[in-house]
């Protein structure tokens, strides 16, 4: 199982010290935070794509492409990627590019986005939200493993001759995912592809995940990619540690009684009850999530929200420490002990896709750079050439 | 008239297996006149219930009793524990009695929150008594002008009759003649009539439980057709 965080990238004031981080500093925090889980061990880390105040993610792949450069081992995602508002040909080039540049060391997380009014400004309507969905990523699919590409739909105007650049890296695109928590129109959708499902439960009870998660393995059979139990699995998750328990429920109370989304509503008592929330020590941590296994089944992918609610910078990379420090190596024992032998550990790497493409005689060209101009017979070297002379 | 058809409202199912209702109460204080009427309301509807050979299990929601789960439920966006289990037992019900206190001239807000938390299909077909407690009989068509639209936005079956106590009512007598207000038909005779109404309705009812969207869900196929 992967262990990771995702960020919502909201500026949020700090209720304790009293102030509100600018977007540059807020900005500049993620870029920190995902190095530091890069440096503890975390296996991924995922930024969220926001268009209105107050989040500050407008542009996952420019920070993804910059963390790619400075980080190592850690697999760079998105948390969502708006498939509903961004034009899939845009998506197709800028994940491509991450791709390319990262070494393969990325995937990313379709999701519709929740939020009204973001619709128009990108020139789409809220209420086809699924339908955007699928036929935005039904396209982008098509462009990532098509060179050529002749397209015509719903919501944008059509393609003739379309060639989306760069060309997946090693002719294999991205690892997949799709993000819903409410609609089981995308755990279908995740299925019949054959793509990873995450449920980001952390407003939400166990009982409505189980459902979801059930649903899409139970399709992800019927469409033909293997046993249920052998389908991808992620969940969303929201943690709050320290070594004593009671510091953590004191530290953490003033501002989850503030939070966006939950902030003056249930009791942190209620909320940590129903929801993933979990606030006290790593033990307490290990005990709630190694018993997730058994609502779901062995999943592939942990992800856990740690920079919001306007906590400090270094109180969250104390997080990233004791999550990488203390709890994922002994969740990742208990987990580990559950999976059968024939269920990915993991979600596929680049190298396991191209391997798989390769054996089913499936990888496609690394480039195009030998397209030929129809018009001027030319190839696109030769006319660079002539330009240097 | 054909006995073999289960949608005819006029014919009572052969199996009289138990009808379940469901009394969604929002008075605040306690013990509240909102209760009181429902409580007449409940046991007048099973009492006809009975009477047409049907077992009958009531089941009591006291808002009051939920009020800051409502609230968490609105801004959290799912209702948990208590609220959960209640919210559920409405929906399968086969019947539905709800009275609210009048508050500035319609539903206490309390009232609302619980409906506005409901699944825009949670009362689809249900059959719904309506009724309301105020303090003067003035107030009584607020029943009709403001809560039925609600639940005919909500597809409810609302029977026709929805009872209006003011606090006079109470103290009236009846029906046994002693009283010289004749404008409405005496509380009691409003309680029956209403009560018939929705047995009628429940007795003819099957109620299959909420719908699972996870049954409902098209295929991919049907979806990339869109």
């Amino acid at each position: 199982m992967q262990f990771g965080i995702f960020s919502v990238s909201d500026v949020t004031r700090d209720p304790v010290a009293g102030r509100t981080p600018d977007d540059t500093e807020r900005v500049r925090a993620m870029l920190t935070i995902a190095k530091h889980a890069d440096e503890a061990g975390l296996d991924v880390f995922a930024t969220g794509e926001h268009h209105n105040p107050p989040f500050v993610a407008s542009s996952p792949t420019t920070m993804l492409g910059y963390l790619a450069g400075v980080t190592k081992n850690i697999t760079l995602s998105t948390a969502t990627t708006l498939i509903t508002t961004n034009d899939p040909v845009r998506l197709a080039e800028e994940y491509a590019m991450l791709q390319v540049i990262s070494g393969g060391r990325m995937d990313l997380m379709m999701g519709r986005g929740n939020t009204g009014p973001v619709y128009p400004w990108f020139g789409q309507d809220i209420r086809q939200g699924i339908p955007l969905a699928i036929e935005n990523y039904a396209l982008l699919r098509r462009l990532w493993t098509e060179d050529v590409v002749d397209w015509e739909g719903r919501f944008r105007t059509p393609l003739q001759g379309f060639t989306s650049t760069p060309r997946p890296l090693d002719g294999v695109p991205p690892f997949v995912w799709h993000g819903s928590i409410r609609s089981p129109e995308i755990a279908e959708q995740a299925a019949y592809y054959g793509d990873g499902f995450l449920h980001n439960n952390i407003f939400w009870p166990m009982s409505h995940t189980k459902q979801m998660v059930r649903f899409y393995r139970q399709r992800y059979e019927h469409h033909g990619h293997g046993r249920a139990d052998q389908a991808i699995v992620g969940l969303g998750g929201q943690v709050f540690v320290r070594p004593r328990s009671q510091d953590a429920w004191d530290e953490f109370r003033p501002y989850f009684d503030v939070a966006p989304v939950y902030g003056h509503g249930p009791s942190m008592e209620d909320f940590t009850r129903d929801t993933p929330l979990t606030v006290g020590s790593p033990q307490q941590v290990i005990d709630r999530y190694g018993a997730f296994v058994e609502e779901v089944g062995y999943y592939q992918r942990q992800l856990f929200l740690v920079d919001h609610a306007g906590l400090p910078l270094k109180t969250v990379l104390e997080q990233i420490d004791l999550l990488a420090g203390e709890i994922v190596p002994a969740l990742r024992e208990i987990v580990e002990a559950k999976r059968p032998d024939d269920v990915p550990a993991n979600p596929p790497t680049h190298a396991e896709r191209v391997a798989a493409a390769r054996a089913a005689g499936q990888a496609g060209v690394t480039h195009v750079g030998e397209a030929v101009d129809p018009y001027t017979g030319t190839v696109a070297e030769e006319a660079a050439e002539e330009a240097a002379l | 008239m054909n006995p073999t058809n289960p949608t005819n409202p006029t014919t009572h199912p052969t199996t009289h297996e138990a009808r379940t209702v469901v009394v969604v109460t929002a008075g605040l204080s306690q013990p509240s006149q909102t209760r009181l009427l429902a409580d007449r309301l409940a046991a007048a509807t099973a009492r006809e219930l009975e009477r047409d050979g049907h077992g009958v299990q009531i089941e009591v929601v006291e808002l009051r009793e939920h009020a800051h789960a409502i609230m968490d439920a609105m801004l959290t966006g799912f209702a948990g524990g208590n609220l959960a289990r209640a919210i559920d037992e409405l929906t399968r019900a086969d019947g539905v009695i709800a009275v609210t206190p009048l508050f500035t001239t319609t539903y206490s807000g309390l009232f609302k929150s619980f409906v506005d938390i409901l699944d825009k299909d949670a009362l689809t077909n249900m059959p719904v008594l309506l009724a309301a407690t105020g303090g003067t009989p003035r107030h009584s068509l607020a029943l009709d002008y403001s809560v039925r639209p609600l639940f005919t936005y909500l597809r409810a079956d609302v029977v026709p009759t929805a009872v209006f106590a003011a606090t006079d009512d109470w103290a009236k007598d009846g029906g046994t003649g002693h009283d010289t207000d004749r404008d409405a038909s005496p509380l009691p005779d409003r309680i029956d009539r209403a009560a018939r109404a929705l047995a009628d309705r429940v007795a003819a009812r099957r109620n299959d439980g909420p719908a699972d969207p996870f049954a409902t869900t098209p295929s991919f196929l049907d979806l990339l057709d869109g």
